[in-house]
Formats: C-alpha cells, sequence, structure tokens
C-alpha cells in the first residue's frame, strides 16, 4: 500500500506560500490513490520553477531543456510503453518556449499527463510577463503593461482536437487530486491547466484574485465541445474549473504500428538476423 | 578499361527512373560502377545529371570526361559537350532540339516519337535507357523484369515501359553496333545502393528503434529508408515539426530505453545544439548524423561541402566529450555509424556522424554486406548487480556510471537533469560537486581517445608529397594519388574517418617523413588543417579548398599537387 508520502522526497526550493506545494501534494496524492509504484513512473519536464518537480516527487524523471519536455515525452513514450507519464512544467516552458511542441503534440495525441502550473508570471527569471499575463501587467521588461493579449491555453487545445481538457486551482486541493487521476488514466494527451499564485512576481493574480473568481463546474456535459469550447473561453470575473472536454480518440500508441507489441525497450536484438534487408538492393 | 556516362535533362523528365533502371540493372550484372548526382533544388525544370563510371576495377570517384552524353534536352548538350572525350557520342532525341551541322557525334534516337508509338510520351525515358543500354552492348534481357519490379501491378505501364525500352534498344543498335567495348563484368549480383540508404540500413541494423527528423536535404534519404522498414522492423519513425522537437525526441527514446538516431542537415543541425549539449550533460546515448550542405543558411541545398566540422566539433554550449566520425566509403559508412552507436551507448555520450551530399547521393554496386560484423553492446547494468539506492550518476573510477532503464527495477527509480547535480540525479549549486561531475563526465575523453581509428594509410608512407583528408574525398583523392603515380609523382595518402578526438599517431609517424603536406577538403578555410595544427603543431604546406558546392575531381587534386610539390 502506497502512501502519499512515498511519493514525497528532496526539499523544494519553492518561496513560502507557493502554489506549486500545493499541486506536489495532489501529485503525490493522486499517484498513491491509484497505486503507482514510483519506478513504473516517469515525470518529465523542462525548466522553470515548476519544472523542478522530478526532484520533489518520488519517481523516474527527465528534467530537460526549457521548452522541450513534450518532444522529450514523446520520444520515452516510444520506447516504453509501459510508463506512466506525466509531463510537469508551467506556463512558459509549455505555451512560450515549447508552443510549437504543444500544438503538434495535441495532434500526435500521446498517452500522457500534461499538468501546467500556470501562474501568468514567469517565476525563475524573477517576474516577466507569461504567455498567460494578462494585458496591462506591468514588469520589469513590460514597462508598458502586457501589450498583447494572452494565451488561452485551453481553447487553443479544443481547437486542436485534444481529448482532454481542465482547468484547476491549487486551492482547490481535492478538485486537483481527482482532476490529476482522471488525466493520468484517461487513454490520450491529456491537459491540465491549473492555476496558482506566484506570491513573489504576480502581484495582480493573487490567491485573492483567484479565490475570488474560480467556481466549479457542475452540470456540464464533458463529452459535448461547443459547451467546454465556452468554458474554456470563460475568463473575467467568473472563472470556472472542471474537466471541460473528455472524449478519447485514436492515440500515438494505438496508430504507430511499432507498438503494438510488447516496449520496445528491452527487446532483444540481432543484427545478424537483419541481413536480409539487403535483399531489395540486389 | 571503362565506360563514362553523363546523363541530362530537366526536373521532372524521368532522370531518376532512368538512373534507377540503369543502376539496378548494371549491379545484377555485376558490374563495378559509381553513379553520382548533381541537381538543383527545385522540383521541375532547371538542369539535373548524373555521372555513370563503368570500369574493371573499382572506380573510386566519377571522373568529368564522358564517353557517352544521354542528353534528354538542348541545355544537357550545350553545358555537357565539352565533357565528351575524343570517340564520345550524343545520344539525343532530333525531335527536341538539333545538334549544329558541323558536330559529327550525334546519334538521333528519336526518345518521344519511340514513346508515343509504344503508347505514351512520357515514357521517352524508357526508350533513353533502351537506347543507351544497346550502345553499352549489353543483353536486353535485363530491363524488363527491373521495370515489372518498378511497376508492380500495373500492367499496361509495364507492357508500354517494356515496349518502349525495346524500340530504344533497336534503334540504338541499329545506329552504332558494338559502340563502345564494355569493361567485365563480376560473377555475381550486387547491390545498387547510395550513401543515405547505407545509413539507414546500418542504423536499422545497429538496433535503432527510434528515428526523428524533420526533412532537409541531404539527409532526408536516410529517413525515407527508415520509415519504410518501420513496420516491419518496429522501429518508430517520427517527423518532428523541427529539429528542436526532433533531438529532444531522440534523447526521450534514449533515456527510455532503446538506441536512436536522428539526422540533419547544417540548418536544422542549428536548432538542434542545445539538445547536443543536454545529452551531453544528462549523459544520454545519441547518435546525430549531419548530412552537410554549403551554407552559411540555406547555402546551395542540393550541394556538396565540408563547412560544418569546425560546427560540429564545438556545437553546444558548455564543456563535454563528444566523439565525430565520418565515412571514406559506403561500406567504412555501414560499419562506422554502427559504431558511432557502439559508442555512444558504451561512453553514454552524443556521437556525430558526418555525412556530406556528395557521399549521401552517391550510388555505388556493392557485395552485401557481413551484418555479423555489427556490434550492439547496449552497455547497460544488470539489475542483480545494481548498488542501492541506485543513482544515475554514480562516481566510478572511469567516469562511465552504471546505467539503468526506467522503469526495470523495483522501488529504484532513474533521474537525469539537464542542470548539474548530484549522483542521484538532483539539481545542486555546491562548487564541489560541480568539480567532481564535470570530471566525471570529461574522463570520456580519454576514453573516446582510445577507441579512435588512426587515418587509413594510402601509397608507401612517405615520397614526394603527403595528402591528407577526411570523409567522402577518400575516393577522389586515392584516384589522384594514382593519377600522380602515373606521371611520375610518389606520394601518400593518409585518409580520416574518426575525426574527434583525433587520432594523432600516424599523422606523428609520416608527417616528418613526407616532403610537401597537403590537405585537401570541401570548404574554404581549411577547418581540417587547422584542427591538426591545433591538436599537434603540425602545419600543412598547402591547402587544396574547393567550396563551390562541387565535388572534387581527381584530375583538381592532381594538379594542386604538381604545381607545389616540386617547388
Amino acid at each position: 500500500m502506497l502512501r502519499p508520502e512515498d511519493y514525497l522526497t528532496g526539499e523544494p526550493a519553492w518561496c513560502p506560500g507557493c502554489g506549486n506545494f500545493a499541486i506536489r501534494k495532489a501529485l503525490s496524492q493522486a499517484l498513491a490513490e491509484l497505486s503507482l509504484p514510483p519506478h513504473r513512473v516517469v515525470v518529465c519536464s523542462g525548466i522553470g520553477q515548476a519544472a523542478k518537480m522530478p526532484h520533489y516527487i518520488q519517481s523516474n524523471g527527465f528534467n530537460g531543456l526549457h521548452g522541450r519536455a513534450l518532444p522529450a515525452a514523446l520520444g520515452i513514450r516510444a520506447a516504453n510503453t509501459d510508463l506512466t507519464l506525466i509531463v510537469e512544467s508551467g506556463d512558459g516552458d509549455s505555451y512560450g518556449e515549447g508552443g510549437n511542441h504543444f500544438i503538434h503534440n495535441i495532434r500526435r495525441n500521446p498517452n500522457l499527463a500534461h499538468f501546467v502550473h500556470n501562474n501568468q508570471v514567469y517565476g525563475l527569471t524573477k517576474g516577466q510577463a507569461s504567455p498567460t499575463s494578462q494585458m496591462g501587467m506591468v514588469t520589469g521588461t513590460q514597462t508598458e503593461g502586457v501589450l498583447a493579449p494572452p494565451l488561452n491555453p485551453l481553447a487553443l487545445a479544443l481547437v486542436m482536437g485534444a481529448g482532454f481538457v481542465a482547468r484547476c486551482f491549487s486551492g482547490e486541493a481535492e478538485h486537483l487530486k481527482e482532476t490529476m487521476k482522471a488525466a493520468i488514466t484517461f487513454p490520450g494527451y491529456a491537459l491540465v491547466d491549473i492555476l496558482h499564485p506566484c506570491v513573489s512576481f504576480n502581484k495582480v493574480n493573487t490567491f485573492k484574485w483567484y479565490r475570488d473568481r474560480v467556481f466549479l463546474l457542475d452540470d456540464h456535459d464533458a463529452s459535448n465541445w461547443q459547451s467546454a469550447l465556452e468554458a474554456a473561453r470563460q475568463w473575467g470575473e467568473r472563472i470556472p474549473l472542471g474537466i471541460f472536454y473528455r472524449v478519447p480518440r485514436p492515440t500515438f500508441e494505438s496508430a504507430v504500428p511499432a507498438l503494438q507489441g510488447k516496449p520496445l525497450a528491452g527487446q532483444p536484438f540481432n543484427p545478424a538476423s537483419l541481413s536480409r534487408v539487403q535483399e531489395e538492393f540486389l | 578499361m571503362e565506360v563514362n556516362v553523363l546523363i541530362g535533362g530537366a526536373a521532372g523528365q524521368g532522370m531518376e527512373t532512368v538512373m534507377h533502371m540503369l543502376g539496378k540493372a548494371l549491379a545484377r550484372e555485376g558490374y563495378l560502377f559509381i553513379a553520382t548526382k548533381d541537381y538543383m533544388s527545385r522540383v521541375r525544370g532547371g538542369h539535373n545529371f548524373s555521372r555513370l563510371r563503368i570500369a574493371a576495377e573499382r572506380p573510386w570517384s566519377p571522373v568529368d570526361t564522358a564517353d557517352i552524353l544521354v542528353a534528354m534536352n538542348a541545355e544537357t548538350y550545350r553545358l555537357h559537350e565539352k565533357n565528351l572525350g575524343r570517340d564520345g557520342r550524343i545520344l539525343f532525341d532530333p525531335a527536341r532540339f538539333s545538334l549544329p551541322e558541323e558536330e559529327g557525334r550525334g546519334l538521333p534516337v528519336p526518345f518521344e516519337e519511340l514513346a508515343r508509338e509504344a503508347g505514351d510520351p512520357i515514357m521517352a525515358n524508357s526508350v533513353a535507357v533502351g537506347a543507351l543500354w544497346a550502345l553499352l552492348d549489353l543483353n536486353l534481357d535485363r530491363l524488363p523484369g527491373i521495370i515489372e519490379e518498378s511497376f508492380r501491378g500495373k500492367e499496361e505501364v509495364i507492357r508500354g515501359n517494356i515496349a518502349a525500352l525495346e524500340k530504344g534498344y533497336r534503334e540504338a543498335a541499329s545506329r552504332c553496333e558494338n559502340c563502345f567495348a564494355m569493361p567485365p563484368a563480376g560473377t555475381g549480383k550486387l547491390m545498387y545502393i547510395d550513401g543515405n540508404q547505407v545509413l539507414g540500413m546500418a542504423a536499422l541494423a545497429s538496433g535503432c528503434r527510434f528515428f526523428a527528423a524533420y526533412p532537409m536535404t541531404p539527409a532526408t534519404g536516410i529517413m525515407t529508408y527508415l520509415a519504410g522498414k518501420s513496420t516491419a522492423h518496429g522501429l518508430v519513425v517520427e517527423q518532428a515539426e523541427d529539429e528542436i522537437a526532433a533531438i529532444n525526441m531522440a534523447l526521450g527514446a534514449s533515456y527510455g530505453g532503446v538506441r536512436s538516431m536522428t539526422a540533419t542537415s547544417g540548418g536544422g543541425f542549428s536548432l538542434m545544439v542545445e539538445g547536443l549539449s543536454l545529452a551531453g550533460m544528462t549523459e544520454t546515448p545519441l547518435v546525430v548524423t549531419v548530412a552537410m550542405r554549403p551554407g552559411p543558411a540555406t547555402g546551395l541545398p542540393t550541394r556538396t561541402e565540408q563547412g560544418d566540422l569546425d560546427f560540429v566539433l564545438k556545437a553546444g554550449h558548455g564543456e563535454f566529450p563528444r566523439a565525430v566520425l565520418s565515412a571514406t566509403t559506403h561500406e567504412d559508412a555501414f560499419f562506422r555509424l554502427n559504431k558511432a552507436f557502439e559508442l555512444a551507448d558504451r561512453y553514454q555520450a552524443p556521437v556525430l556522424f558526418l555525412s556530406d551530399q556528395n557521399f549521401a547521393d552517391t550510388h555505388r554496386s556493392l557485395e552485401p554486406f557481413d551484418f555479423s560484423r555489427l556490434g550492439h553492446n547496449r552497455c547497460l547494468a544488470e539489475a542483480a548487480d545494481v548498488e542501492k539506492p541506485y543513482k544515475r550518476y554514480r562516481y566510478r573510477e572511469d567516469g562511465i556510471s552504471p546505467r539503468l532503464l526506467p522503469g526495470t527495477l523495483p522501488g529504484e527509480v532513474v533521474l537525469v537533469d539537464s542542470d548539474e547535480h548530484d549522483e542521484r540525479g538532483n539539481i545542486i549549486e555546491d562548487a564541489k560537486t560541480r568539480r567532481a561531475m564535470m570530471d566525471k563526465r570529461l574522463k570520456k575523453d580519454a576514453l573516446l581517445a582510445a577507441e579512435m581509428d588512426e587515418p587509413g594509410v594510402y601509397g608507401p608512407g612517405e615520397g614526394d608529397y603527403l595528402l591528407l583528408g577526411w570523409g567522402s574525398t577518400y575516393g577522389v583523392l586515392r584516384e589522384a594519388v594514382d593519377l600522380l603515380g602515373r606521371e611520375g609523382l610518389k606520394g601518400t595518402l593518409l585518409h580520416f574517418s574518426d575525426l574527434w578526438p583525433l587520432p594523432k599517431t600516424r599523422l606523428g609517424d609520416l608527417f616528418p617523413r613526407a616532403g610537401k603536406t597537403f590537405c585537401a577538403e570541401n570548404n574554404a578555410t581549411g577547418q581540417f588543417a587547422a584542427l591538426i595544427r591545433r591538436e599537434t603543431g603540425l602545419q600543412v604546406d598547402h591547402n587544396i579548398l574547393k567550396y563551390d558546392g562541387r565535388p572534387f575531381f581527381p584530375e583538381e587534386i592532381a594538379a594542386e599537387v604538381k604545381k607545389h610539390a616540386a617547388t
């Protein structure tokens, strides 16, 4: 029997009060409740505060380059279809530096859960705007305020055909944990955009700011794409939380012929047995 | 004894088909030949041509002189009539263009008209193949089989093309019986294969199970080959959204447990360099094939250069060990790419394989390779031997930590990190660990150096000159040495396949014994000569450089050596 504390390791270097603590706790609970042993889980990340998660969750970890967690995860997925794969990253990592991969990963639809810690600001580089920062937010590098409207990751994911699209808030612990479990067990790419405060650098979207606005979506049909898009587009005075859309579609793994059998990793191989491949050139 | 053919036409005239049919048929007859391709970066029009050299002994490079010019259009005649040797003939379609009145070497065969008679003027290229086959005085029996294979299931197309072949053959035979004496054929069937196919096959046979790339000339052929094998042989070939994704996918797959590779050209590799650095930091085995073309930027997309040596030697931020290999011949490339996979696994480091357009697109007729010489040593830790807790970066005397695959040992996890890290893979910032980890990784430099093959020696080891080269220029330089020998100038070729860490023993041996020293490279600044100087202090006397996007010819090298060797 695995307990949530079995998944906690290391000493997080996050600021006191950071929303990442709650997300880490929810992840440890989700993994324990799903009884996934640490050696069967890979947490893959890029760079940023959120991307430090592989160091704080007892599991296999691939802490790669900024923005490149999703491509690395696809490779891990191809090599071993038996592992549970989780991508942990922030709004800059996923939607800025890694924006192109975000789009194309949705098309591929590999079986992985993508938890984006979205605090609408850059933390590790100390307070610049992120792709999801509100217009007008003044920072050290956006001295006149953010000029461009924020990227809407959930609407983008829906339009691209993502099969699982959800929004959570780090202050809604139970909902976050349950959504994580649903994302991990969902067959295909599952995006969970997790709103959380950056206590050091985002003085606009504070814990209270989120708390005053978020509400759990009830009576929502997660198989209705149009309703999902409406929920994804709702932002401002009222911000809905929930699994907006959940409709599986064929996965990368189900489409690639080489991935239909046992995992590719660890299969025996003898080069001499391939000598026949030369015949086509004769 | 040899015959040289130059076939030219516009893109879209079916030149590829012509060369495929000829090459396949000649290889099946056992002829030794080399076929190179000169093409423009466009899908229709322009001027493309191929050189085919058939010889009694293995031809090492194409030559500039042709015995037969197959001119599918007027431009081919205009550009290449100067290449014709004394008894050369021009095979052409008189309906397309006329030769000047004084031109006595023409052999008109109405390609399109005969093709129309056979059913469709589009089969003019089959008529041309048939006509050329007759000039080479070869038996027509071999060709129909190849047409049947190419158009399997399309009976009408097969019938039409065979009729077109026969018409071309008969027409040319009636005009020029026994025109050219062919060198003797070998006894068995040979493979007809190009450089990219060799590399693709080597990756497949090395156990590569994941390949991600973004299409880029001249590397795309590797991906095409592997994609064609993916279903039957259980490998994943993923076309990435960009080269950044490609290399990160390949690294993920390698971490996950399979041999993986990516391939690109200089521009794509520019996007990969952060990923290369990640391979160095995370000690993740990875093979990257870089098929060079002339830069900077988009450069000359379909042409050749050896201009990215310096770039791959230093690509990636930070200091980390790597190996850089290249290959002299198709056979060498087959086994050396396997060596790249072996080194990557053994030393948990990135290994770069440098190809170029000249190698990638050159076809040869070759004996099948001996697959039993290929290695597949993954060098993974045995679960039973793993010291617990497992630490991915555990310090060992030789710097090589036991490598475990994620998911294979209950209770133990595998953590890799792009940040500087401790033995467990956790992010650190303290000075002591940083130094220890840098030292650990850099120990691999000496280990890799010990794995490098010394350069091949062609010639007596001394003489009037020492000629240095690397990679795909081997054939040309070897022919240049032969040419010079026939003119009484004796010297030695020292040719490198393994480039980094630079093998130095033979350099040190042969340099003092040489008259003048030369280094021939397909680049503008003499990068390899400079590398030798940096690493050994040895300074070559003359750089022979070519950077117009075209490969060397033996005559060019020989002329340069002659000019300076005597002075």
